[in-house]
C-alpha cells in the first residue's frame, strides 16, 4: 500500500522536474524510488495488518501484494530497458505518464470495490494511450494511439454499464457484497445480472487481448514505441490478470456456470487464432504481439479451472511472472537489434549469433520460456497451468493448447534459426550499451532460476 | 550419492569445456567422458556389490507442494542404459579426431551436456524430473544439428524439434494426468514413480487408454515407430556424425526404456487392449523401413532406415509384455547401440576417405584397406545378428517373445533378419567389394582414432557375442522386476 504512495508520489515528482530543473536527477530517483515501493511492499508481506483502506476500497492482501511485487520488478527492468526513451523530448512528460500508468497497475492488484477496479483501469490506460502515440512524428505511432484510445473507450463502456447492472441486481459496489448476495441469492438473480457479469467478462477479455477482442493489440503492439509496446505486454497485462482474476474468481466465482463456457471458447479461439498468424509473421515485434495474446490464453486457462484454494492463484502470478520477465529480454534484445539494423523483421536476426553471442544466446533462453522448454521459467509456467485444469470439465483445451504450442515453437525458433543459422548480408555492427548487457544477463538469471527454483513463488501463499 | 555424480560430472565437464579454445577441448572432453565411463564402471561394482546400497539412491525434495523430487536411482534396467551411455559417449567424441568442427568448444560442451540428460532420463525415479531430463535432451542434440549439420538443417531440424516437442507435450498431459490421480487414499500427490504406478492401476480402461496413447505418441516419435518415423532419415543423414551417433545410439533407447519403465506398467489394462495395434505397427514398421532400405542409394540413409527396422523390432518385444520379449529388447537396445555407432563410423570414414556416400561410385575398397575390411565385416555381422556376435542374443530373444504373442506376428517380425541380411551384406558388398573404382583410390589406411574407435566397438561386439551372461542377468533381473509391475 506505502509503495502505491510512493508511486504517485514519483509521478508527482516527475511534473515539477520540470519547472525546478533537475531533469537529469530523475532517471536515477525513479529506480531508487521503484526499489523503495518494492521494498516497502515486501516489508508489508504477512504483516498487512489494516489491509481495508479508505473505507474498504481498496484492500492490499498477500495476494495483492504478490502481483504488485510482480509489477514492481518488471517496471525495474523496464526502466532500465527504456534508458534513452527518456533522453527525447517531453521527458518529464514521459516519466509522469509512465508513473502513473504504474499507479493503475497497483491500484488493479488491491482493489475491493468496483469503483476503484474502474479508476484503476481508467489510470492505467490513459497514459497507455497517450505513450502508445508518443512519437508524434510517426504515423504507426499515432494510428496505435488513436486505436487504443478508440477501442479502450470501447471497453470501458462495457464495464461501466456492466458495473451499473451489477450495482442494480446486488445494490453494492463492494466486492465483498456482491459476493455475498450471489452466494445468498442461490440462483435467485435478475436476468440483467448475468447480463452484467458478461459485460464485465467482455471488458476484461479486451482489456488482456484475448481473441475475438484481439483486434486493436497486434496494430497497437506494433505501431507503438519499442519500449512502449514492453510496457504493455508485461506490466498492464499483469495488472489486467490481477483485476481479472479477482473479479472472477473471487466475486464472480459463485455464478462460474454462466461464464466458464463462454471463457473456454475465447481461449481456445485466442490460442488457435494468435498461434497461427503468429507464425506467418515477418516482423519479430508483431510476432511478439500474437504471442502475447497467445499467452494471454494460457493465463485464462487458470482462471478458468477456478480452483479453490491458492492453486490458481499462484498458477497465474507464476505465469505472469515468468512471462513478463522472457518478454523484457526478447524486447531488450529486439530493441537494441532493431535500433542497429533500422529493421524490426526477422531478417535483422541473422547471423546475430556471430555478431554477438552473448545477446544471441540470452535471445535463446527467452524463446525457449516463451515457447514453454524446460528448464527455463516458460515451462514451468504452462505445466502449472495444466495441472490445475487437468482436474475439471475441460480438459480438451489442454490438447488444443498442446497443437498450438507446437505451432508456437514455429515462430520462436524462426528467430534462433535467424541468429544461428543464417548469413548475415548488411555489415553493420550491432551494439548494446552496458546497462542494456546488465539487464539482460539479470533477466536471463532470473528466467533460469525461476526454472530451477519455482517452488519459491508458486508456494508463496502457503 | 555416487549416482549424484553421474549427473554432475558430465555438467560440470560441459561448463568446463565451454571455456577451453581449439583442440584442447576435444582432449579435454574426451578425457572427461573416459572419468565418466570409469565412474560408472565404480557404481556398476557398487551395484553388484550391494544393490540396495544408499549409495545408489538420490532424493531430494525440489517443490515440496507438488510433491516433485529430485529423485534418482539406479537398478538393473537404468544400470545397463547408463552404462551404454557412458561408454558410447568416449567412443563417439573420439571418432570426431579427424574432422574439424567450428567452435569446438560449443560442439563437445553441448555432447557432455547432452550425456547428463541421457544419464538423468535413465536413471530419474520421480515422473516430473524425467519429463525435464527428458526434454533437456532435446536442446543440445537441436544445437549440435542445426550448427554443424549439413544442407537444409535449418528446416530438417525443426521439423524434428517440433515433431519430438509435440509427442512430449502430449506425454507430459498423460503424466499430468496420472499425477492428478495419485494419493488418492493418504491425499498426498506425488511423482515418485511406484506412486505413478498405483495411480496408472486405479483407473479404469478408458482413462487407462488415453494415458497410453498420449505417452506412447512421445515416445513412439522418439523411436520412432511407424507413421511417427518421417523426420528420422532426414534429420539422421543431415546431422554431424557425431549428432547421428547420438540420436541413434542413446536417444532412440530413450524411446524404448521410456516403453519399459514408463508406460507399460502404468497402463497394464490399455496395453492388453491395444497391444494389438501398436505391435502392429512396429512390426509393420520392420518391413516397411527395411524394403525401404534395400533400394537406398546413400549409405547413411539405408543404415537410418536400418535403425527403423531394428527399434521397430524392439519395441514389438517390449509391447508382446513377457520375460524374453523385454529381456531381448534390453540385449538388442545394448547392441544396436554399438553396433549402429560403428555403423554410422563406418560411413563418416567412407565420406572422408573418398568423398561419397553413394553405393554406386563406390566399391573395391577392401582391395586398397584390408583391415577397414574385417573391421566392417565385424560390425555389419553384429548388425545382422549372427550368432557369435552381441546382436545375435538380443534377437533371438525377441522372436522368442513376439512368437509368444502371436505366430503369425513373429513370422512377420522375422523378416527382418532376412531383410536385414539382404540391406546390409548387398551394402558391404557394393562397398567393398567388387572391382575397384574410381573413388576407392584414394583410400589409404585408417587414423589413429578410427582405428581405436573400431576396434572396440568390433571387440565388444565379439566378446558380448561370446559371453553375453554378465549383461543378460542385469537385463533378467530388470526385466523380472518390472513384469512383477505388469502382471
Amino acid at each position: 500500500m506505502k509503495g502505491l504512495f510512493i508511486i504517485s508520489g514519483l509521478g508527482v515528482l516527475a511534473m515539477l522536474a520540470e519547472i525546478f530543473k533537475f531533469k537529469k536527477l530523475l532517471y536515477p530517483l525513479v529506480l531508487i524510488g521503484i526499489l523503495a515501493a518494492y521494498v516497502t511492499n515486501f516489508m508489508e508481506w504477512n504483516n498487512n495488518y489494516n489491509i481495508e483502506m479508505f473505507s474498504n476500497m481498496m484492500r492490499f492482501d498477500n495476494v495483492a501484494l504478490a502481483f504488485s511485487g510482480v509489477i514492481l520488478v518488471t517496471a525495474f527492468f523496464w526502466f532500465i530497458l527504456a534508458n534513452d526513451y527518456f533522453e527525447q523530448d517531453h521527458v518529464t512528460d514521459h516519466f509522469a505518464l509512465v508513473l502513473f500508468a504504474l499507479v493503475g497497475a497497483v491500484m488493479l492488484t488491491g482493489f475491493s470495490n468496483m469503483t476503484t477496479l474502474f479508476l484503476g483501469i481508467e489510470i492505467l490506460s490513459i497514459p497507455m494511450y497517450v505513450l502508445a502515440a508518443s512519437r508524434k512524428r510517426d504515423l504507426a505511432s499515432n494510428e496505435a494511439g488513436f486505436k487504443y484510445l478508440i477501442m479502450g473507450s470501447f471497453a470501458s463502456g462495457f464495464l461501466l454499464f456492466g458495473i451499473a447492472l451489477i450495482y442494480g441486481a446486488t445494490g453494492s459496489f463492494d466486492l465483498m457484497a456482491i459476493r455475498s448476495f450471489i452466494s445468498h441469492a442461490q440462483g435467485d438473480l435478475p436476468a440483467f445480472f448475468y447480463a452484467g457479469v458478461l459485460m464485465i467478462l467482455i471488458a476484461m477479455l479486451f482489456k488482456v487481448g484475448a481473441a475475438p477482442f484481439h483486434f486493436w493489440a497486434p496494430d497497437v503492439y506494433e505501431g507503438a514505441p519499442t519500449v512502449i509496446t514492453a510496457l504493455m505486454s508485461t506490466i498492464v497485462k499483469t495488472a489486467a490478470f490481477a483485476a481479472f482474476m479477482r473479479l472472477f474468481l473471487v466475486v464472480f466465482g459463485g455464478v462460474n456456470e454462466t461464464w466458464s463456457m463462454i471463457l473456454a471458447v475465447v481461449i481456445a479461439l485466442s490460442l488457435v487464432v494468435s498461434n497461427i498468424t503468429a507464425a506467418t509473421q515477418q516482423s519479430v515485434k508483431r510476432m511478439l504481439a500474437y504471442s502475447s495474446i497467445s499467452h494471454a490464453g494460457f493465463m485464462l486457462m487458470a482462471i478458468l479451472a477456478n480452483q479453490r484454494g491458492m492453486t490458481s492463484v499462484s498458477a497465474i502470478l507464476y505465469y505472469s511472472l515468468a512471462y513478463s520477465v522472457g518478454s523484457i529480454s526478447a524486447f531488450t534484445v529486439l530493441y537494441n537489434v532493431s535500433k542497429s539494423k533500422h529493421s524490426l523483421n526477422i531478417d535483422a536476426f541473422n547471423g546475430l549469433a556471430k555478431r554477438h553471442p552473448l545477446m544471441a544466446a540470452c535471445m535463446v533462453i527467452a524463446m525457449l520460456s516463451l515457447a514453454g522448454i524446460p528448464v527455463t521459467a516458460g515451462f514451468f509456467a504452462k505445466y502449472f497451468v495444466f495441472s490445475v485444469l487437468i482436474g475439471t470439465s475441460f480438459k480438451w483445451l489442454i490438447v488444443i493448447a498442446i497443437l498450438t504450442s507446437a505451432i508456437g515453437v514455429y515462430y520462436y525458433f524462426k528467430v534462433i534459426i535467424a541468429m544461428y543459422f543464417k548469413q548475415e548480408e548488411s555489415e553493420q555492427e550491432v551494439t548494446m550499451e552496458t546497462s542494456h548487457v546488465f539487464l539482460l544477463a539479470l533477466t536471463t538469471l532470473f528466467t533460469l532460476a525461476l526454472g530451477i527454483v519455482p517452488g519459491y513463488v508458486i508456494e508463496i501463499f502457503s | 550419492m555416487l549416482v549424484g555424480l553421474l549427473i554432475i560430472v558430465p555438467l560440470l565437464a560441459s561448463l568446463l569445456v565451454f571455456f577451453t579454445k581449439g583442440n584442447t577441448s576435444r582432449t579435454v572432453a574426451l578425457g572427461l567422458s573416459v572419468i565418466e565411463f570409469i565412474l560408472s564402471l565404480v557404481v556398476l561394482f557398487q551395484y553388484k556389490h550391494n544393490p540396495t546400497s544408499a549409495d545408489l539412491v538420490l532424493n531430494c525434495t525440489w517443490i515440496e507442494s507438488l510433491g516433485i523430487h529430485f529423485a534418482i536411482s539406479i537398478d538393473a534396467l537404468s544400470m545397463l542404459m547408463v552404462l551404454l551411455t557412458t561408454f558410447l559417449v568416449p567412443l563417439i567424441i573420439l571418432s570426431s579426431f579427424n574432422s574439424t568442427y567450428e567452435k569446438p568448444n560449443s560442439f563437445y560442451g553441448l555432447i557432455l551436456l547432452m550425456q547428463m540428460a541421457l544419464v538423468g532420463v535413465f536413471t530419474a525415479n520421480d515422473g516430473f524430473l524425467f519429463y525435464v531430463f527428458w526434454e533437456l535432451a532435446l536442446i543440445p542434440i537441436y544445437f549440435i544439428c542445426l550448427l554443424w549439420g549439413g544442407e537444409n538443417r535449418g528446416r530438417i531440424t525443426f521439423k524434428f524439434f517440433v515433431y519430438t516437442l509435440f509427442g512430449s507435450l502430449f506425454m507430459l498431459v498423460g503424466l499430468i494426468y496420472l499425477y492428478s490421480h495419485t494419493g488418492i487414499e493418504t491425499g498426498i500427490k506425488s511423482w515418485a514413480v511406484t506412486d505413478l504406478y498405483q495411480a496408472g492401476k486405479s483407473l479404469n480402461l478408458h482413462q487407462q487408454t488415453f494415458v497410453f496413447w498420449f505417452i506412447f505418441l512421445a515416445f513412439g516419435i522418439k523411436m520412432p515407430i511407424f507413421p511417427l518415423h518421417t523426420w528420422q532419415p532426414d534429420t539422421y543423414v543431415n546431422a554431424p556424425t557425431q549428432g547421428t551417433m547420438l540420436l541413434s545410439g542413446i536417444m532412440l533407447k530413450m524411446g524404448t526404456f521410456g516403453l519399459i519403465k514408463w508406460l507399460m506398467p502404468v497402463t497394464p489394462l490399455a496395453l492388453a487392449e491395444w497391444a494389438w495395434l501398436a505391435i502392429g505397427l512396429s512390426v509393420f514398421g520392420i518391413f516397411y523401413a527395411s524394403c525401404i532400405a534395400i533400394v537406398q542409394k546413400d549409405y547413411k540413409r539405408l543404415i537410418a532406415y536400418s535403425s527403423i527396422a531394428h527399434v521397430g523390432l524392439i519395441a514389438a518385444g517390449i509391447l508382446s509384455a513377457n520375460q524374453q520379449g523385454i529381456q531381448g529388447a534390453v540385449m538388442q537396445m545394448l547392441a544396436h547401440g554399438v553396433n549402429v555407432v560403428g555403423l554410422f563410423l563406418i560411413a563418416d570414414i567412407l565420406m572422408r576417405h573418398t568423398g561419397t556416400r553413394e553405393l554406386e561410385k563406390l566399391g573395391g575398397i577392401r582391395n586398397m584397406n584390408g583391415n577397414f575390411a574385417v573391421l566392417f565385416l565385424i560390425v555389419m555381422l553384429g548388425s545382422v545378428a549372427l550368432p557369435l556376435t552381441n546382436g545375435f542374443v538380443g534377437e533371438f530373444l525377441l522372436i522368442n517373445g513376439v512368437y509368444q504373442y502371436g505366430e503369425w506376428v513373429a513370422a512377420f517380425a522375422g523378416l527382418t533378419v532376412i531383410l536385414g541380411a539382404v540391406y546390409m551384406l548387398r551394402s558391404y558388398q557394393a562397398i567393398m567389394l567388387g572391382e575397384k573404382k574410381d573413388s576407392a583410390i584414394t583410400f589409404g589406411s585408417l587414423e589413429g582414432s578410427d582405428k581405436w574407435v573400431l576396434y572396440i566397438i568390433c571387440f565388444v561386439i565379439v566378446a558380448f557375442g561370446v559371453y553375453p551372461k554378465p549383461l543378460n542377468d542385469l537385463a533378467e533381473e530388470g526385466t523380472k522386476a518390472i513384469l512383477t509391475y505388469i502382471k
